[in-house]
């Protein structure tokens, strides 16, 4: 079983698996809870500047989309940064610090976008021990209405300006927190880099309204039949988060910018997509907010596994092995043609394949066979576009087969798989290069 | 479900009170535990909502079965509730007294592979009967038509086509012959599949549409005549059922100790108290359908110290299913499989036992008594000696109405359904597919110029 010791920006920790800035890390009793159970590091609750708390809803700050059997798909939650006095924060990160000194313990700040208000905090937290800072430029709810947030990660300029700070006033290495709430996640990460940060974590949660509640007609969480928008995350945010983080990952101007991922890592496999997609680590949140920290486990001993299968070295060795399968739509082959096929021993007749492709796609499954019940591709009408395969119910029975050195019955053109044809030399594309 | 209570010491004879009247109340308990909204929401989920769904070519009525149950997965019981009534007015008995694994959930695409079907009785169930607790309407009668129709037999076929002609517009007359309407729904169905008098409250459901009278203690070719009703209505339906159990036709099957199962049944049902119920303390019950199976295991649940069901074929040629077939052994019904009775043995005038023969494998013809205070007939039923009273003369067969596809008999302006008819297979459900279709023709009929 391969050690999952990592070392992301000069932060050392036993495994990849950090909790992220969130509920689960607002206090020493949760993270000796977290480190005891095998977390890799923490990143304290969002911390603000000193002065009167912080003050929360007493109502109900989470909602969850739920699929079959209740489990949690999607969260949201409309919690502010800590409303812990921040003296309190600081002296429980000194002693947790010294107490797991293997672990990375790293800060998160929002403080307003003063100079002096980074400046004045900046050295509590370097007194602290911790192993470094990241800076929340993503919370889309409440504190972005006071001009911090999101409110500073949705302007490149202002991203780029508190990095500066940050790297002038404090000798930690700096991770900047990306809102997801932007048009082009690429911006703002080249406005921290230019700004001088270590890494960028991302995807912080995204907008959303959860629900309306049919009885009262109003939107869920309601506090007092009001209710607001909130930041969206859990196992449903996955394929955001992967975009985001290997558009960055592929980004020529991003490029030796460490990402840690976050958004929907629910369980190892998770884990080694953001890494293969080029993160350097990952965090968690949601996953250990639905089922408790004991999680960890199975990441831990899931990911040393697929190690092993795979002949990684380290966690290091496999970070961004799957960032060149990722290219844009103009860089397919056109010529690579698949055909979707039934394995009539596994098919339970349930005809779902039939009756989506029927209706929404291709008319390429048909029903009957000699008046029987039976349902088979006509390789003439499929375009093998993997509906069928997505709503057949039996694991490998409705499967995608490529074709190679045959004819396409449905184009009648000749699949040789060694000739690859892209949109930029397409005949039909009117800006070809030959 | 607990052990059932069984008496000891049991009184030899037939006798009633070998239970209490709490432990025939507990062994009595529903057959299957009903689905609280959870659940039917999680068992719900499982269809898989398939194209031309088998369940729904399997169904007599023609339910749309995933239909009704993407509605309860939804949080829409009443609408599912809606869907199945449309086509099944009966669909709460259909819930639970249809043999559904051999109808539905014997097709469902989940038994393929190492699956299980989806639970649909008990998600029909769960729909009707939320919809009745809601007192949810679904009926608007059409256009008041100004015809009548008369409808003999408050059973199953004949509420079913009652109803269809209600919402249709027609003014329907039920006559029936006994005191309480529902047939065997009421009478005939195991105690345990019908309990807190659930065909007397779904004949509430059937009757709330309006226009539908019943005339009670009304039998055809006694109190009514076939000529009287086509001259007091537009056209007529028969859905009269059939007759007493059938005889076995060997020696002794008159003595005292020896009656029809269905006669047993519908004493059991119309008893104020289950435990006044007389019951042998050995029964020996001949036959293989789910009469025989209800019979012996309500003889069970009574508190019968020994009940044997014994069939002249096997397991696989049994009219019960398998399932009914484990349900009763589970209930501690012994089954013995080929063997034929061949006389009743009497003492002093009392059934003491029955003698069979053996009628497959090496021991074929050997003979052997099986001791009874207690016998029924569960042969099946059979059919009126006059199905349509004594009016003119009918094409029948076996005794039985020979019907078209509408099921319209070979007299003008009489349609029949239900058990009465040829090729009826002693389904609740089949007899309302009855009653259903000869509704939409008798339609038809009379509104043809």
């Amino acid at each position: 079983m391969k050690d999952l010791k990592t070392n992301f920006i000069g932060i050392e920790s036993p495994n990849p698996f950090w909790l992220a800035s969130a509920p689960p890390t607002d206090k020493a009793y949760n993270v000796n809870r977290a480190f005891e159970a095998g977390w890799g590091g923490v990143v304290w609750k969002t911390l603000g500047e000193a002065g009167p708390p912080i003050v929360n809803v007493s109502g109900p700050r989470y909602e969850a989309l739920h699929g079959r059997d209740r489990s949690v798909i999607g969260f949201n939650n409309i919690e502010l940064i800590t409303d812990r006095p921040l003296e309190v924060n600081l002296e429980e990160i000194k002693q947790i610090k010294r107490d797991w000194p293997d672990r990375a313990l790293v800060v998160s700040l929002m403080v307003p976008c003063q100079e002096d208000a980074w400046k004045s905090i900046l050295p509590q937290v370097e007194d602290t021990g911790a192993d470094g800072l990241e800076l929340n430029f993503g919370c889309p709810h409440g504190m972005s209405e006071r001009g911090m947030g999101a409110a500073v990660g949705q302007v490149p300029e202002y991203v780029e300006m508190v990095t500066t700070w940050c790297k002038q006033y404090s000798r930690l290495p700096v991770i900047v927190k990306l809102t997801p709430n932007v048009t082009s996640i690429r911006q703002p990460a080249r406005a921290a880099k230019s700004g001088g940060a270590d890494a960028v974590s991302l995807i912080n949660t995204i907008n959303s309204v959860m629900s309306v509640d049919l009885d009262s007609l109003s939107i869920k969480p309601s506090i007092d039949n009001m209710g607001t928008h909130g930041g969206y995350c859990g196992p449903a945010v996955k394929p955001i988060a992967l975009h985001m983080v290997s558009d960055l990952a592929r980004d020529p101007e991003c490029q030796g910018l460490p990402i840690s991922a976050i958004g929907g890592v629910s369980n190892w496999r998770d884990a080694a997509e953001f890494l293969l997609l080029g993160a350097g680590n990952v965090q968690v949140c949601t996953a250990a907010m639905t089922h408790g920290f004991k999680i960890v486990d199975d990441m831990i001993d899931g990911l040393s596994r697929f190690l092993d299968d795979k002949g990684f070295l380290s966690v290091t060795d496999m970070v961004g092995r799957a960032v060149p399968t990722l290219t844009d739509w103009q860089h397919l082959n056109l010529n690579y043609t698949v055909k979707a096929q039934i394995d009539q021993s596994l098919c339970i007749k349930c005809g779902r394949c039939h009756i989506v492709c029927e209706d929404t796609s291709h008319q390429a499954i048909r029903a009957t066979h000699n008046g029987e019940r039976h349902y088979e591709v006509m390789e003439d009408e499929c375009v093998g576009c993997n509906l069928c395969v997505t709503v057949c119910p039996v694991e490998n029975c409705l499967t995608l087969r490529s074709l190679s050195n045959e004819v396409d019955a449905r184009t009648g053109a000749y699949v040789d798989p060694d000739k690859a044809l892209h949109w930029t030399a397409h005949p039909n594309n009117p800006m070809a290069q030959s | 479900m607990e052990l059932i209570a069984t008496a000891h010491n049991g009184t030899p004879g037939i006798a009633a009170e070998r239970l209490t009247e709490e432990e025939c109340a507990r062994n009595f308990c529903e057959m299957h535990v009903p689905l609280e909204r959870n659940a039917a929401r999680v068992e719900a989920e499982r269809c898989y909502f398939c194209f031309d769904a088998p369940c729904m070519e399997a169904c007599p009525t023609g339910i749309d079965i995933p239909g009704f149950i993407r509605m309860i997965a939804n949080g829409n019981p009443t609408g599912a509730a809606g869907l199945i009534l449309n086509e099944n007015i009966l669909g709460g008995t259909c819930a639970r007294a249809c043999p559904v694994e051999t109808l539905c959930e014997g097709v469902c695409v989940r038994n393929q592979g190492d699956d299980r079907p989806v639970n649909i009785g008990l998600l029909q169930r769960y729909a009707v009967d939320k919809a009745m607790q809601q007192g949810a309407e679904f009926f608007t009668r059409a256009e008041a038509s100004g015809k009548s129709v008369g409808v003999v037999g408050a059973g199953p076929a004949g509420l079913a086509c009652a109803h269809r002609l209600a919402v249709l517009g027609h003014n329907v007359v039920i006559y029936e012959a006994r005191p309480k309407s529902g047939g065997l729904n009421e009478y005939g169905l195991a105690a345990y599949k019908m309990l807190n008098e659930f065909a007397q409250r779904e004949i509430g459901l059937v009757l709330s549409v309006g226009g539908i009278e019943i005339k009670h203690d009304a039998a055809l070719g006694k109190d009514i005549t076939l000529a009287q009703l086509q001259s007091q209505h537009d056209a007529v339906f028969l859905g009269v059922g059939l007759g007493g159990g059938s005889g076995l036709g060997i020696p002794n099957e008159d003595a005292e100790g020896v009656m029809d199962a269905v006669t047993f049944i519908d004493a059991l049902r119309q008893a104020p108290k289950l435990s006044a119920v007389p019951v042998g303390r050995q029964v020996v019950v001949i036959g293989g359908g789910m009469t025989a199976i209800d019979a012996a295991v309500q003889a069970r649940l009574l508190g019968a110290e020994d009940v044997t069901l014994v069939y002249r074929r096997g397991p696989d040629a049994m009219k019960a299913s398998i399932l009914e077939q484990e349900f009763a052994k589970i209930r501690g019904v012994t089954i013995r499989y080929w063997a034929q009775p061949v006389g009743v043995a009497v003492e002093s005038g009392r059934a003491s036992g029955v003698e069979f023969e053996t009628t497959s494998g090496a021991a074929a013809g050997e003979r052997f008594v099986l001791s009874a205070d207690m016998v029924l007939k569960a042969i099946g039923q059979s059919p009126h000696e006059s199905p349509h009273g004594d009016g003119p003369a009918f094409d029948l067969a076996g005794g039985r109405f020979v019907v078209n596809d509408e099921r319209q008999t070979s007299r003008q302006g009489v349609w029949a359904g239900g058990d009465c008819v040829d090729g009826g297979d002693d389904l609740t459900v089949s007899a309302v597919q009855d009653g259903k279709i000869a509704a939409n023709a008798i339609h038809n009929a009379l509104k043809a110029p």
